[in-house]
């Protein structure tokens, strides 16, 4: 039966019934028990393991600030006989140990002729919005998204975050699972029992017939609301969400670009060799016959994430944006 | 480490196999020499002559299912670990029906189903992952143990240092082997070392940390009984560094080793080579005979000679095979 919870509960619902369901499943980070020292009755710094080690003490490990050693544990805890969810905390924090995921975990199994199986999860926080600077914002799923071997997961809402995260754990390749801090808090029906969201398959979340627009992650709210207000217009768009970056359900945003000729791409993420690029240049490829407009990318900019949040809120794309590019594909000016 | 105490406790069948891995080693090395002089091997070849006691006196505590993370230079530790050496040669020439399909060659070599979990084309790459297959045994409740094999380039990463902590940490089954052969491609280990030993670093992690004689199959094999059976019996982890000698250069083909001395890889052949030690120390305590050793030299270079004429023979990979196994599903 669904209820509404928030998308962080959500992800710890995820954890608690998979490591329930098999004891090889294990769950480590810091503070992921919230001080070892103190019982577990202290500390965890974010949420989504809180409470998880007091009923699964044998399945939950603290581990020191050691990125590089705790990741390519993981990564050897996979391919002998565990199911390994590690936390980053800070997908920024990849930095430390992008070795341990580019050329380990993401290959073991191509280099060893397919035996090796390397079934792991890196959870990590992404995104702009909490007046964390530059070092604690970023969206670095493209460089991960490039890497073949990888699979990579952007849930934008609670019911996702649940089922893209028990599929991530039950997934046999490496997944890297993105979770929006500016959404950890925001809510959703989610049922109670386990449930799957197959990787490469796109949401449609509102369908319509004059523009599609892809959007990741926060961004599906943005491109909502700014699809709330074109309706107001006469303008109707058909939003998609991939859920995963890494397999991407092409089929299904060139279905939509097919219906309605038009695209626009909203991703938080800075414009170059991007998630927004990747799609457009793949439409540009393959749907180009369908097109009535040129593609429209609504990114943030090529710039570090500022501190200052008058700063900040300016890369961050908002509604207004989206609407913009879409009126713009569909040769409306905006109402006065 | 005195390994005058010890020979007493290992069995003929012990040393005959030991020796087997070695002699095939040495074979295999230097007949990849050869045969990459000649052109007839593709890519980048680290060669593991010289320091076939290392891998011969570590590995022979270890079973099938114990875990071994290796280095770029890893054929001998593959051999050491079970993998088939025909199916080594076929990968190293890149062939179809190479240990991993052709798809990881000499610097990935793996096979996973003898515990095998790759040389490594990254300093230090692997050492990470054995703290991973330890705890895994340890989740599991087996006695497995993982061992990781590093340069002592290696050595000097982070994610070295960072797993020798979180081993400690988590007292984990590992047993950490550092092979100081003298150079990190052609920096030498007295420079980058700064004249210290790595196992000291063993203590700052509250481990215990042992320096031995690599070029001596009954040291290495003594010090590594007592770190691995530690780590099969819960004590934790363990660091041994073996102090070995690199007879060709860091890789095949450019390296000239203008950095050692004319003579320095005559010297230490001619003073420090391991299966030289080896066959004096058995034949003078009579451990192994005569023709013991030269049935197994025999069987060495046959086996080599077979997977050399295998691996030339063989057919080139399937080319559908490219885009096989990048995941399990997608």
């Amino acid at each position: 039966m669904a209820r509404t919870i928030t998308y962080l509960l959500a992800i710890r619902e995820a954890l608690d019934q998979e490591m329930s369901r098999d004891p090889t499943v294990v769950v480590f980070g810091e503070d992921n028990i919230g001080g070892t020292g103190c019982d577990g009755k202290l500390g965890n710094a974010w949420g989504p393991t809180q409470g998880l080690f007091e009923k699964f003490p044998k399945q939950v490990f603290d581990t020191p600030i050691t990125e590089a050693a705790f990741v390519g544990a993981a990564v050897g805890a996979a391919a002998s006989g565990l199911r390994p969810v590690a936390d980053l905390l800070f997908i920024d924090f990849l930095g430390v140990c992008f070795d341990q995921i580019l050329n380990q975990a993401a290959k073991l199994r191509y280099m060893s002729g397919g035996k090796a199986k390397v079934p792991m999860v890196v959870r990590a926080m992404w995104g702009v919005g909490l007046r964390r600077g530059a070092q604690h914002s970023q969206a670095l799923y493209p460089l991960l998204t490039h890497i073949p071997g990888l699979k990579v997961a952007i849930p934008s809402n609670p019911y996702d975050a649940k089922g893209l995260m028990i599929q991530a754990i039950r997934d046999d390749d490496p997944v890297m699972f993105f979770e929006h801090k500016m959404l950890y808090f925001s809510q959703g029906d989610v049922p109670e029992e386990p449930y799957t969201v197959p990787f490469g398959t796109a949401a449609l979340v509102r369908s319509g017939r004059d523009c599609t627009v892809v959007a990741v992650g926060r961004m599906v709210h943005v491109a909502q609301q700014a699809a709330t207000a074109l309706a107001g217009e006469g303008i109707e768009c058909e939003v998609l969400d991939p859920r995963t970056a890494s397999p991407l359900d092409q089929e299904s945003i060139y279905r939509s670009v097919r219906k309605t000729g038009r695209l626009v791409v909203v991703d938080e993420a800075p414009p170059r060799c991007g998630l927004a690029s990747d799609i457009a240049a793949l439409v540009a490829q393959d749907c180009f016959e369908s097109l009535r407009a040129p593609v429209a990318m609504v990114t943030g900019p090529h710039a570090p994430t500022p501190f200052s949040p008058v700063l900040e809120d300016l890369c961050v794309p908002g509604p207004d944006r989206v609407a913009d590019a879409v009126r713009d594909r569909v040769g409306v000016k905006q109402p006065a | 480490m005195s390994s005058a105490d010890h020979p007493a406790d290992l069995s003929k069948d012990l040393l005959a196999e030991a020796y087997r891995v070695m002699r095939t080693t040495r074979e295999f090395e230097d007949r990849l020499h050869a045969e990459f002089a000649g052109g007839a091997i593709p890519g980048a070849v680290h060669l593991y002559a010289g320091q076939e006691a290392i891998a011969a006196g570590v590995f022979a505590h270890l079973g099938p299912d114990d875990y071994v993370a290796s280095t770029h230079r890893g054929h001998g530790h593959a051999i050491a670990k079970g993998c088939d050496v025909t199916g080594m040669m076929l990968e190293i020439y890149g062939r179809a029906g190479g240990l991993c399909g052709g798809k990881g060659g000499s610097m990935h070599i793996a096979d996973f189903d003898v515990g095998m979990l790759g040389a490594n084309g990254v300093a230090a790459g692997g050492v990470p992952m054995i703290c991973g297959v330890g705890l895994s045994a340890k989740v599991r409740g087996t006695r497995q143990v993982g061992v990781a094999v590093v340069g002592d380039g290696g050595a000097n990463q982070g994610a070295f240092a960072e797993s020798l902590n979180l081993a400690a940490v988590w007292q984990l089954p590992c047993v950490f082997v550092v092979e100081d052969n003298g150079y990190a491609q052609s920096t030498s280990s007295r420079y980058h070392l700064h004249g210290i030993d790595v196992a000291r670093r063993a203590e700052g992690f509250g481990m215990p940390g042992v320096v031995v004689d690599g070029t001596d199959f009954f040291a290495v094999y003594a010090a590594a009984g007592e770190a691995i059976g530690r780590a099969r019996s819960g004590g934790g982890p363990s660091l041994l560094e073996c102090k070995a000698v690199r007879y060709y250069g860091h890789m095949e083909g450019f390296d000239r080793q203008a950095y050692r001395r004319p003579d320095e890889v005559a010297e230490l052949r001619a003073t420090h080579d391991c299966l030289d030690l080896f066959v004096a120390r058995v034949t003078a305590d009579e451990l192994l005979s005569p023709a013991d050793l030269a049935a197994i030299d025999e069987q060495a270079a046959a086996t080599v000679d077979a997977a050399v004429a295998t691996a030339q023979a063989a057919a080139d990979p399937d080319p559908a095979d490219l885009l096989t196994g990048v995941y399990q599903s997608y």
